[in-house]
């Protein structure tokens, strides 16, 4: 199944969740956000949010910036 | 104890700084601790891997507000979407918004900022919008519920200081939610001047983390804020045309 994290082309198992995407990124939960599709998915749904084809998962954190 | 107030929230540090800029985390530390501030702003962006340490990691350890920013976007819609993020990763409804309307001059789009604050107050946010030095829409930004308003002295990281006192005393005379003084502050005589004018806080990162000794102009910062604001409630005196003798004039 071919999905994009973070503007990266990746080919993930079918049955992948969001929590996998972030996973494959970092082993951190606290301090991130997750957006798939312009929308966001809470924490305590990462779990139970599978992917589907095409999404496209943005993982973000907190940078220098302001 | 003269304290700032937003949202409720009280701050013994009129002194806001960012993050921006920074040649290292430690620099980062050290100008952080000398400025003495209670609240620092952070952006949201693509988590990378390989990034050595988190600015998370310092405002934890200095027990420093975490003040996420919407830098970076272009739209009212790019904007929610950052702030919903920042949001769910940092667990604060605070943001400094932030809608620029183009790369080279980073000026605030007042039409984009206007939408997604109202968009974002409707959310539960407390929304603190950066904008340019413009008295109407601070005016339209605080009815619209924001608990601040940040007018710009001049562009991001320009360090031209503030261009137009003028219109900033305007904003503050109308103002009933604190007025944060945002960008273009150079060096410490802006900082002060900020104040002395009215405004509330200041909030600056180039003019710190990109000074030749960051730490030691976050501590000039420190005394230019803490001058301005105490000349502020002392009252200047009138500016006059010609002198006036402050010793007896009689023999």
């Amino acid at each position: 199944m071919n999905v994009t994290i973070n503007g990266e082309a990746r080919d993930v198992p079918a049955g992948a969740t969001v929590a996998d995407a972030v996973l494959s990124l970092t082993n951190a939960t606290s301090g991130i956000a997750v957006a798939v599709n312009d929308e966001v998915i809470r924490r305590s749904a990462w779990e139970a949010t599978e992917l589907t084809e095409q999404d496209k998962i943005e993982v973000l954190t907190a940078v220098q910036g302001g | 104890m003269d304290e700032l107030v937003i949202a409720g929230e009280k701050f013994s540090s009129r002194l806001i700084m960012g993050t921006g800029g920074a040649p290292s985390l430690e620099v980062l530390d050290q100008a952080l601790v000398a400025s003495g501030t209670e609240l620092t702003t952070v952006a949201m962006r693509r988590l990378d891997p390989g990034a050595p340490g988190s600015v998370l990691d310092v405002l934890r350890r200095r027990d420093i507000k975490v003040l996420p920013n919407t830098a970076g976007c272009y739209t009212a819609g790019e904007a929610v979407l950052t702030a919903r993020l920042a949001r769910e990763a940092l667990g604060t409804p605070w943001v400094k918004l932030e809608v620029i309307a183009d790369e080279r001059t980073l000026l605030p789009d007042p039409i984009e900022t206007f939408d997604a604050a109202e968009r974002l107050v409707a959310d539960g946010f407390v929304v603190l919008p950066y904008i340019g030095d413009d008295p109407a829409l601070a005016r339209r930004l605080e009815q619209a519920g924001c608990a601040a308003v940040m007018p710009l002295g001049a562009p991001i990281g320009s360090g031209l200081g503030i261009r137009n006192p003028h219109n900033i005393e305007l904003i503050v005379e109308a103002a009933s939610v604190p007025v944060i003084l945002d960008a273009g502050i150079g060096t410490a005589s802006d900082a002060a001047l900020a104040m002395e004018l009215g405004c509330d806080a200041v909030l600056l990162a180039t003019a710190v983390t990109r000074a030749q000794r960051p730490e030691v102009m976050a501590s000039a910062m420190r005394g230019a804020v803490e001058a301005g604001r105490l000349a502020r409630l002392a009252g200047r005196i009138p500016k006059r045309r010609y002198a006036e003798a402050s010793s007896p004039m009689s023999k």
